[in-house]
């Protein structure tokens, strides 16, 4: 064997395990962010903290019981404006769209997407804030409907192509007329994708932050309808971690625990129910 | 189909919503870290009392107060810096202030091994935040503070990085007894262009900073100072000596201000005359539009700066505020039926 | 409408209910028209969103028309309004999170792909594809309490000591700032090269690899100089795209990177980005042309994006065609 030989077999050794260890490391992080907040987070949950207002600054004992009810209620108003337009613009666009429509569509949902949330946020306020003369929930809403709209309309529009012809031939085999094999054969078939789909948007747009800044704004209490400030649980994580107050740092960690566990838990639930979806939709 | 139902459910869910809390009314406010301690109790303590009142305060700095202000979006605000003319103009309503308390700014510190008071003469403060004094045992702070052993580290200066009042008092004082520091930077100001330092949000973002980072120094309000145990120093004031701020010397610093208030309350305190007085201490406003036009909220808002002038001002020595003057009260709360 | 009939009949006039039930039974001309306007909404949207972008920065733009982008100064006092230190920051916190995570991440990546067993490959990535799905909030939330005290009191002071005589590591070891930021945007990014990546990878056809090695080639040789240049494209965009993440980052940025509008040289010293001083300072702009200028800053941000997104998109497609194309 030639020095060369050798040097290359060691190369070999040498790089392969290198890639191990990144991937190694890669994958570590995740369990190294769990085990930071549950460790740090985990203290701090106790049944006043779900169940609680926050405090005035400075006092212990607040909680974050209208941050998570705010988050809901803003998930809920983005669902309201992502979903339809999310959902019905994939049908348009794997059902009825001619090429450049479609081009220009999907390049425009495509756009939207790689927009960085902040300047949503700032497209939000000069649209909603500024014409309501208000901070709202229903401004938050608005930017993260529109965040929702691009992930759900290129998902959706996958699993509707993934349905197979001979369903939609079979139903208008029987006479029915193109709207009704959509709605009552294709879209139930493609039904477990658009779940999952739907669910993923939320559980990305339940996470951020920065859209929410200058759109819900905040609230002490709790916020009634849609025209109120609202808080949110990414903000208050936000706001707590960078005060001075260590009370307010183990309510980051704790509210950081319950953000991440159900972002978390909607991911795996929607990813393994999708797993067992397409394996039994065969 | 399962469909109709659960939308059904969805849209009893969002009626629910918005039915909950019939009544109650909450009114916006936005502005002043300063004095959020104080105002988010009194708020607090208000709606105990009015349980169908509730004003939602959010402490996101003066400069945020002031603008939400002129945009409508909140129904008052609140600021330490007094709005200026221009700001009035800009706004197309006639906006009154109204003082609320009385608060200092403290040269807060970080310094390992340091846990006394330090001295601080005017021009070492501004030359350290104008960055001409980079390290602690530069002889302008040194020969303040004799017994002390500053070590030669870098200072580590921390500002404002949002829009604030107590940046605007902070840099009045500078401005008064430092020209370098007007003319570097213009004076006075709510967001100015720091020649040096990291930049927290609010003043919880400072005083974490500083606790958290070593050698550092920055400004704060003191009950911030208080609250977190941060190390705190003296202020060479107008007289020549290093004075404490404490509810004492805050309130000597408003006694000139006390007799001669100008009727629209916008004075400033910083650098006052007195013996003992705290040469950074400052009234803070609550920002009221002169017309309201929704009568419900009008007499909310008068309610409750009743209230403040009153009873409100109890809460201020638990919170280390220093009341506010009887002439100043006396004069604001003839001024409350200007509100229309 | 078009019914058509199949009666050569003269034409009778059809009622309104009739003509509606027609309509309603056929349906499809409505239901194409609806699905259209919900789709088309998409496009007035984005449409509007660069509109309301473009009308709000114009102030700034016609007073410091292309003096913004080389201007370091930002002074709402003076009026003065220069994007440079935020581009600055921004282009520096990628380039130092890029550094970290494409060796990482192309390392994870042929991991997966080459060595790993089909069923560790996919049980990794699902982890990997978790990570993705953390919110930036709680990398902010990790980063201040954890990694900053680590980086003030242990990397920084070990980097000035070692690396110290470079200008990029000279200054007080604050803890937060370009290096810190960049660190957590490669955490954050990482995910994102691995899993385009990993994909790209997979595709290459298997028998360039069974060639190389038939040619007597280590593993690793086979796997660097054939595999991975062949996905060379599909791998820039993986980086492409990552980069396009990390420029519109905005909170994990915000809580680390210091807060101070200055060009530096050192990695070590505090810095701000545009998404960190538009969260800091929109909601409390002092003045329409403060307003006006970060608005622009939103603009120039967005415009960044874009076209790194683009360019990520051609790559990749350009790839995928490779891959399918060749035939053995």
């Amino acid at each position: 064997m030639t020095a060369r030989t050798i040097w290359r077999k060691s190369l070999n050794a040498v790089m392969l395990s290198l890639t191990g260890v990144c991937a190694l490391a890669t994958v570590s992080a995740l369990f190294v962010i769990l085990g930071f907040l549950a460790w740090n987070g985990g203290r701090s949950i106790h049944w006043t903290f779900f169940t609680n207002l926050p405090a005035p600054t400075g006092e212990v004992g607040g909680g974050i019981a209208n941050a998570i009810v705010g988050s809901a209620k803003l998930l809920l108003i983005a669902a309201c404006i992502g979903i339809p337009i999310g959902l019905i613009g994939a049908i348009y666009l794997a059902e009825y769209a001619g090429a450049t429509w479609a081009f220009f569509i999907r390049y425009a949902a495509d756009l939207m997407n790689g927009v960085p949330s902040i300047v949503i946020g700032i497209f939000a306020y000069s649209v909603v804030v500024v014409t309501m003369h208000h901070f709202s929930a229903l401004a938050g809403g608005f930017a993260l409907g529109v965040m929702m709209i691009p992930v759900i309309l290129r998902s959706c529009e996958e699993f509707l192509r993934s349905v197979p012809r001979s369903l939609r031939e079979g139903a208008m085999a029987l006479g029915a007329s193109k709207w009704r094999t959509i709605l009552t054969v294709v879209v139930p078939a493609a039904s477990g994708g658009i779940i999952t789909a739907i669910l993923l948007a939320l559980a990305r747009v339940a996470g951020e932050t920065a859209p929410l800044l200058f759109t819900a704004f905040g609230n002490q209490f709790w916020s009634s309808g849609l025209n109120q400030p609202t808080a949110a649980l990414p903000v208050v994580i936000y706001n707590y971690a960078m005060s001075p107050y260590e009370d307010l740092h183990q309510q980051a960690w704790a509210a950081g625990l319950v953000l991440l566990g159900l972002v978390l838990v909607t991911n795996l639930l929607t990813r393994v129910v999708l797993g067992r979806q397409t394996a039994q939709g065969r | 189909m399962k469909k109709p139902l659960l939308l059904v459910s969805l849209c009893l869910g969002i009626a629910g919503f918005v039915a909950a809390q019939g009544g109650t009314v909450q009114l916006q406010a936005a502005g002043a870290t300063f004095p959020a301690p104080i105002y988010t109790k009194w708020f607090d303590a208000y709606k105990k009392i009015n349980p169908k009142i509730e004003v939602n305060y959010q402490p996101v700095g003066s400069g945020g107060g002031i603008r939400q202000l002129i945009a409508k979006t909140v129904d008052f605000g609140a600021s330490d810096g007094p709005m200026t003319d221009e700001q009035i103009g800009q706004a197309g309503f006639k906006i009154l202030h109204f003082p609320t308390v009385l608060g200092a700014d403290v040269p807060s510190y970080n310094i390992p091994g340091v846990n006394t008071s330090l001295k601080f003469t005017g021009k070492a403060l501004a030359g350290i935040f104008l960055g001409t004094i980079n390290k602690w045992n530069d002889p302008e702070i040194t020969k303040a503070n004799p017994g002390v052993k500053l070590p030669g580290e870098d200072i580590v200066v921390v500002h404002r990085s949002d829009g604030s009042g107590t940046t605007y008092i902070w840099t009045d004082f500078l401005s008064k007894v430092s020209p370098e520091w007007k003319a570097k930077t213009g004076g006075p100001g709510t967001s100015i262009n720091w020649p040096t330092g990291l930049g927290g949000a609010k003043n919880d973002g400072v005083a974490g900073l500083i606790k958290q980072t070593p050698n550092s120094i920055g400004y704060i309000e003191l009950t911030y100072a208080i609250q977190n145990k941060i190390e705190f120093g003296d202020v060479q004031n107008s007289a020549g000596n290093f004075v404490k701020a404490t509810l004492a010397s805050v309130s000597e610093a408003a006694a000139g201000a006390a007799k001669d208030m100008p009727d629209d309350f916008r004075v400033s305190i910083t650098n006052a005359p007195g013996k003992t007085a705290y040469p950074i201490s400052s009234f803070t406003w609550l920002l009221i539009p002169a017309q309201i036009q929704d009568t419900g909220k009008r007499e909310i808002i008068k309610g409750f700066l009743n209230w403040m002038l009153k009873d409100g001002q109890g809460y201020c020595e638990g919170l280390s505020y220093a009341k506010l003057p009887p002439p100043v009260v006396a004069k604001e709360a003839k001024a409350i039926s200007l509100i229309k | 409408m078009g019914t058509l009939s199949t009666t050569a009949g003269p034409a009778r006039p059809v009622s309104r209910t009739q003509a509606l039930l027609n309509l309603l039974r056929d349906g499809d001309e409505l239901a194409h028209a609806v699905t259209f306007a919900f789709a088309a909404t998409i496009l007035l949207i984005t449409i509007l969103l660069i509109y309301e972008l473009w009308i709000n920065s114009g102030l700034a733009r016609h007073k410091f028309g292309f003096s913004f982008f080389y201007t370091s100064t930002w002074d709402p006092v003076f009026g003065q309004f220069g994007s440079l230190p935020f581009i600055y920051g921004t282009l520096v916190t990628t380039a130092v999170s890029l550094t970290i995570a494409v060796p990482l991440g192309i390392g994870a990546a042929i991991f997966l792909s080459e060595l790993a067993p089909p069923k560790l490959s996919r049980g990794l990535s699902f982890i990997i594809d978790l990570l993705a799905a953390v919110p930036s909030v709680i990398y902010g939330l990790l980063a201040v309490f954890t990694l900053v005290p680590v980086m003030r009191s242990e990397i920084e002071p070990f980097l000035k000591k070692t690396l110290g005589f470079l200008p990029l590591f000279k200054g007080p070891a604050y803890g937060v700032g370009f290096l810190t930021a960049g660190i957590v945007l490669a955490v954050m990014t990482v995910p994102y090269i691995i899993s385009v990546s990993r994909e790209v990878l997979l595709a290459v056809p298997q028998d360039q690899r069974e060639a190389s090695l038939g040619l007597g080639a280590t593993r690793w040789e086979t796997t660097w100089k054939v595999v991975v240049s062949y996905a060379g494209a599909g791998i820039m965009g993986s980086i492409f795209l990552s980069m396009a993440r990390a420029l519109g980052e905005t909170m994990a940025v915000t809580m680390v990177i210091g807060n101070q509008p200055k060009v530096s040289a050192s990695l070590l010293s505090p810095g701000y980005s545009i998404a960190s001083v538009i969260a800091n300072e929109y909601a409390e702009a002092a003045g329409n042309l403060h307003l006006s200028a970060l608005t622009e800053l939103g603009l120039v941000l967005l415009l960044l994006t874009l076209v790194l997104n683009a360019l990520a998109r051609i790559l990749i497609i350009m790839t995928a065609r490779k891959g399918s194309g060749v035939q053995g």
